[in-house]
């Protein structure tokens, strides 16, 4: 009796824990995978802090974007008259640059992301569900694009359509959204054929629904991923821009800007290339690094 | 086969011209001119000039003339400089950025690929985390940050190279006089490289990975081959596969590349023309420059999906 008991009591464990292992879903497995990776979470608070500090680092100092020390033309980094980064070659407070530069390549990182992931999403997941002769035209298309050095053609848009900040969130974003199409319609035809989708076919609902209710939060796994990916890409595109005097224009500055002006002193001040370049490279690690952890969290096949 | 090579070479020539058009229409119909900056010359001087470079007919039919330009061989006379045609200009920036960017891209893949492979050997060691570190480096510290720095020590403290010429000189130089000439080649190439380096040393992991975990690897090492055949005869053949197609757009981010890597080292190649060019509106300069990096991408695309049918027996069969 005793045995039956135990038995039954360790029969018990085991329902138990199948019931618990059941009523986790996907993303709880997947965010519990992502915690456990320490680079992963490590490059979420480095970059969270940074973003904190783009926000109230310029507030934090003394000075403005606008004050120019006379008295203080390109000093090395000092803790004595609050200039903590130092100054530029005009007496600019490195400090505030760098944080109000944060400010812009971080969002010229996210906006053009949005602006290329939903060209992507919507470009792809129609291509994968229409299939067949559209389908196949139309990633087509996105073989020829994919041929080309597309940042000539951002260069040629931003010299002949004026170089304000809105263009260029424009240009990167309709020049990167290749591959987000790409993935999105490999998911998209494998989602297709799925059961559900007949179902909701049969009971009459209009493509346009499926597409958006049924198809794309079941592909948007591997977009998220390639997601963190691209706004470090789209951060550098904007900084090579920049760098060539075609990005960001002056009084607004970014990474791009300080690292090209630091770049002309460097000499004389290496500080004005190190400490923007040094958070640029550490906002890269950090992405990479999340995005690394993503696929890892998210990708079904290492588990 | 060759059904295969005839569609992609039908799919080449249409996208190179719409690429031609593209360029042509965007900057054509931009607000402003070539001659917007000499703002103190008479009307009538601006309309001689204008008409000079057929800037005055309507635009359509500047498009047909120049596309029969085009289908001669021929791009016309630059704007800015005004006494060379465009044709001498890429003649001089062609063969600058030939050297630079084919030794790049050799030098990025063999070293790429050599790192990749004693990643994916060593998975999860410390050469492994090393070799990743670099790599990720590599991808986070852009060309620009990385050929400043390497100037000033190499060129400025160190004098072992020479810096923004063309011209043979550093201690390096002096050192070995037998490879001078290539001294002032180094430090682009080296800035050009890095970065593909790391793309490519990841992607020659994860690939190498995954096929050392497939059964055939297992047959070649229970067999008894040396471990050293199996990853070079069994496992790089299809390891490689993911590099040989990752080389069209290697190809076009060295192109790319270029352009920021010859302004930093003033070097006076084809990139750092067609930036000029497009800020100074010298429209048949840019246009030319477009077109034969596009004719240099979609053949190196060619080469490599013509290379990829050659060495995956999957594409061929498919064909």
């Amino acid at each position: 009796m005793a045995l039956f008991q135990s038995q039954s009591d360790a029969q018990l464990k085991l329902m138990d824990a199948a019931v618990r292992m059941r009523g986790r879903s996907l993303w709880q497995d997947a965010l519990e995978r992502f915690r456990r990776n320490t680079a992963a979470m490590g490059g979420v608070i480095v970059l969270c802090l940074i973003a904190l500090m783009s926000m109230i680092g310029p507030l934090i100092s003394p000075y403005t974007l606008e004050d120019l020390s006379w008295e203080a033309i390109g000093i090395a980094p000092t803790m004595t008259n609050s200039h903590w980064f130092g100054t530029d070659d005009t007496g600019r407070d490195l400090w505030v640059l760098t944080w109000m530069g944060a400010r812009v390549s971080l969002t010229i990182g996210v906006m053009t992301t949005i602006v290329a992931m939903s060209i992507g999403v919507i470009y792809g997941a129609t291509a994968g569900y229409a299939g067949g002769r559209t389908g196949n035209a139309m990633m087509r298309f996105v073989d020829v694009l994919y041929a080309l050095p597309l940042l000539f053609f951002i260069i040629i848009l931003v010299t002949v359509f004026g170089r304000n900040i809105y263009l260029v969130f424009l240009a990167i974003g309709c020049v990167e959204w290749l591959t987000m199409a790409r993935i999105v319609r490999g998911q998209t035809l494998s989602v297709k054929r799925k059961d559900y989708i007949e179902a909701a076919l049969a009971s009459g609902v209009r493509t346009g629904t499926i597409i958006r209710r049924h198809v794309i939060p079941n592909v948007i796994g591997p977009v998220i991923v390639y997601v963190t990916l691209l706004v470090p890409t789209n951060i550098l595109v904007e900084s090579y821009l920049s760098f060539l005097g075609l990005g960001v224009q002056e009084p607004l500055t970014s990474w791009g800007v300080l690292i090209s002006r630091g770049a002309n002193s460097l000499e004389t001040a290496p500080w004005l290339l190190l400490i923007p370049a040094t958070f640029l490279a550490i906002t890269m690690f950090c992405f990479n690094f999340i995005g690394d952890g993503l696929r890892d969290a998210l990708d079904p096949k290492d588990r | 086969m060759l059904s295969f090579a005839l569609k992609r070479l039908a799919i080449a020539a249409p996208t190179l011209f719409i690429i031609v058009s593209l360029s042509f229409f965007l900057m054509h119909t931009a607000p402003g001119g070539p001659f917007d900056a000499e703002a103190n010359l008479e009307p009538q001087i601006i309309a001689n000039l204008k008409a000079a470079y057929d800037l005055d007919k309507p635009l359509f039919q500047q498009y047909l003339i120049y596309l029969g330009k085009v289908a001669q061989g021929e791009f016309g006379p630059s704007i800015r400089y005004q006494d060379r045609s465009v044709t001498q200009l890429i003649a001089t920036g062609l063969p600058v950025s030939l050297r630079i960017g084919l030794s790049a891209i050799f030098i990025a893949a063999m070293i790429g690929i050599s790192l990749g492979i004693t990643a994916a050997l060593n998975q999860n060691k410390t050469t492994d985390y090393v070799v990743m570190g670099v790599a990720m480096t590599g991808i986070a510290v852009p060309s620009f940050v990385l050929a400043p720095l390497m100037t000033l020590i190499f060129g400025v403290i160190l004098k072992l190279l020479p810096i923004a010429t063309l011209e043979p000189g550093g201690s390096l130089a002096r050192t070995f006089p037998a490879i001078a000439p290539l001294t002032p080649y180094i430090l682009p190439i080296i800035a050009l490289a890095i970065p593909q380096v790391a793309i490519i040393s990841r992607l020659t992991r994860g690939a190498m990975i995954e096929v050392l975990r497939q059964n055939y690897i297992r047959t070649a090492r229970a067999k008894g081959l040396a471990e050293r055949r199996v990853v070079w005869r069994h496992a790089l053949q299809a390891g490689l596969l993911p590099v040989v197609s990752y080389l069209g757009p290697a190809i076009a981010g060295i192109v790319t590349g270029a352009v920021v890597v010859e302004t930093i080292f003033q070097l006076p190649g084809m990139g750092r023309f067609f930036v000029q060019g497009a800020i100074n509106r010298d429209y048949p300069l840019v246009l030319g420059i477009v077109i034969i990096f596009a004719t240099a991408v979609i053949a190196m695309n060619l080469i490599v999906d013509l290379l990829y049918g050659v060495l995956d027996p999957k594409v061929k069969a498919g064909d």
